[in-house]
């Protein structure tokens, strides 16, 4: 792999963590980060679906949006109806351009009331480390209409770790519980937290040797692996700490290799791949979470015309029947042999024993249940259209 | 990283091959070529009868990341296949050396061992610039 000799790639405040656990560091959205531990992608994907995992998600954009009228600014640029969104709870969007096209998936937290101090947070926007700058050159485009709304790009100041699988929360309570040496106070008891809500999480300040800390961070029930489990923002110090003692609880450290795996087997789109912006969320299949209840949004009125005149492609989900990862950019196939689209996404799935796959094909070959075939390095394998997630665990959320 | 075994040839593309005591040659990949994949999950192998030119692709390794071609280190002909590693590819990152060798070729030419290195030019390969640049 070539490097552009120029591009200093960002490194997380867990850097040299992940390098005492001999991760394997790659660039990934401008950041270097760890792909894998000696364990294994499959190992670490499985720790998640059977227990528990951790991973170094302080790559992502984390921006606070604070002001009166910060509201009706999110209103417009998040296709989320954030007017309605409550304190404490948080939900997935999209940033669109103008013609629909996806910028960006994200999700908006309420956080106002959390007493997270510093900033006077109201909203806390979370986007994919590749597209912050694009967010946030794209937020200060529409800002000039809201001059009393504020952009704090907060992402270098804090570590973020995704702690997922069907021990997490039960970790989470152990973790906040009430006074007890080396616990934090979550305000709440992690299990009470509907998905998608949040609370604050500070360091207790009953621990020997350290300060009391004045600032929390934010615990949130959320993740990108189709696991229950929760999503911790902190200062970089506490989160540093975060992450040594979920290790010695037994967490298994995960890479961006079984993240992909993971959020794949849950049909979670990644953008860049299965999104761009030259992809609107109707083509992505992702409609369910547009909010009609929100009518002022970036992007709307295409997205109406695009629903009246209907879609020439859908993405897609399908199981190869031979053996045979598809891969991003290989050809797909109708019965007759003819190019119907391409994969997106494709891989491994360690949890349906699976080769799995997304892509955009002709919205009339898009049926589930529709023979295809993926042309793997010159090979036909067939493949048959099914329906998506591939994985949904027993207790399903809300939302993903 | 442990030293690669010395009675072992070394190509740069990192297979290996054994020349045998009855002259055949069993051809795999190395430690370091399976632990830069990370897991393998299938493995492509040429039919036995297969006749293959030294450096010449052989057939595929697969793992979850990444597909990488697998070059023959010797040329010859095909005499059999290793199913055990078609049907269990993991077995290349559990014993790249020993049960997973992937094919026993018939050497056309055994001198060609020549053009590889021995396990200490391949550490030393290894251990430079090139061996990362290369993969």
């Amino acid at each position: 792999m070539t490097q552009h000799a120029a591009e200093i790639l960002g490194r997380t405040a867990l850097y040299q963590a992940h390098l005492g656990l001999h991760a394997r560091m790659v660039p990934f959205g401008g950041w270097e980060m760890p792909v894998q531990y000696p364990t294994g992608i499959l190992a670490e994907a499985r720790a998640v679906r059977a227990n528990v995992g951790m991973f170094d998600v302080s790559h992502m954009g984390r921006l606070y949006i604070s002001g009166d009228g910060a509201a009706d600014f999110l209103q417009r640029v998040l296709t989320a109806d954030v007017r309605a969104l409550r304190h404490g709870r948080a939900k997935y969007g999209f940033v669109l351009n103008e013609q629909g096209g996806i910028i960006d998936d994200i999700i908006i937290s309420n956080a106002e009331g959390l007493d997270i101090g510093r900033h006077r947070l109201k909203y806390l926007l979370v986007c994919n480390a590749g597209n912050r700058s694009a967010v946030v050159l794209w937020l200060h485009r529409w800002l000039a209409q809201f001059p009393d709304v504020t952009i704090h790009d907060d992402t270098e100041a804090t570590v973020m770790i995704a702690v997922q699988g069907p021990q997490a929360i039960a970790l989470a309570n152990v973790l906040a519980g009430g006074g007890a040496i080396s616990g934090y106070d979550t305000g709440v008891l992690p299990s009470t937290l509907r998905p998608f809500a949040l609370t604050y999480i500070r360091e207790n300040a009953m621990q020997p040797n350290l300060m009391p800390q004045p600032t929390a961070g934010v615990l949130s029930r959320t993740g990108y692996t189709g696991e229950d489990g929760f999503e911790a923002m902190l200062p970089v110090p506490q989160g540093i700490r975060m992450w040594h003692l979920l290790k010695e609880r037994g967490v298994v450290p995960c890479g961006l290799g079984a993240r992909d795996v993971l959020r794949l087997e849950a049909a979670l789109p990644l953008h860049g791949h299965d999104i761009d912006p030259a992809t609107t969320p109707i083509e992505a299949g992702l409609e369910r979470f547009l909010q009609e209840t929100n009518t002022e949004f970036i992007g709307k009125e295409a997205l109406q015309t695009q629903k009246e005149r209907g879609v020439q492609r859908k993405l897609v989900g399908f199981r190869t029947l031979e053996g045979g990862i598809p891969r991003q950019g290989y050809a797909l196939l109708g019965t007759d042999g003819a190019t119907i689209g391409a994969v997106t996404s494709g891989g491994v799935s360690p949890t349906l024993d699976a080769d799995i796959g997304m892509g955009y094909v002709k919205a009339s070959s898009a049926n589930i249940g529709n023979r295809i075939a993926v042309d793997i390095r010159g090979r036909k394998v067939p493949a048959e259209i099914v329906p998506l997630p591939f994985y949904s665990r027993k207790a399903p959320q809300k939302e993903p | 990283m442990a030293s690669s075994p010395r009675d072992l040839h070394y190509s740069k593309e990192h297979e290996w091959v054994k020349i045998e005591p009855d002259g055949t040659a069993l051809i795999g990949i190395t430690f370091f070529a399976q632990d830069q994949l990370g897991d393998v999950v299938y493995v492509v192998m040429p039919k036995v009868g297969t006749k293959v030119k030294q450096f010449a692709k052989l057939g595929e390794v697969e793992s979850v990341k990444a597909v990488s071609d697998i070059f023959s280190p010797i040329g010859g002909e095909v005499i059999a296949v290793n199913d055990q590693v078609t049907a269990k590819p993991e077995t290349v990152n559990a014993d790249p050396y020993g049960k997973a060798w992937l094919v026993r070729v018939k050497p056309s030419n055994p001198g060609e061992t020549r053009a590889l290195l021995s396990g200490e030019q391949y550490d030393a390969f290894l251990a430079s610039d090139a061996a990362e640049k290369g993969h």
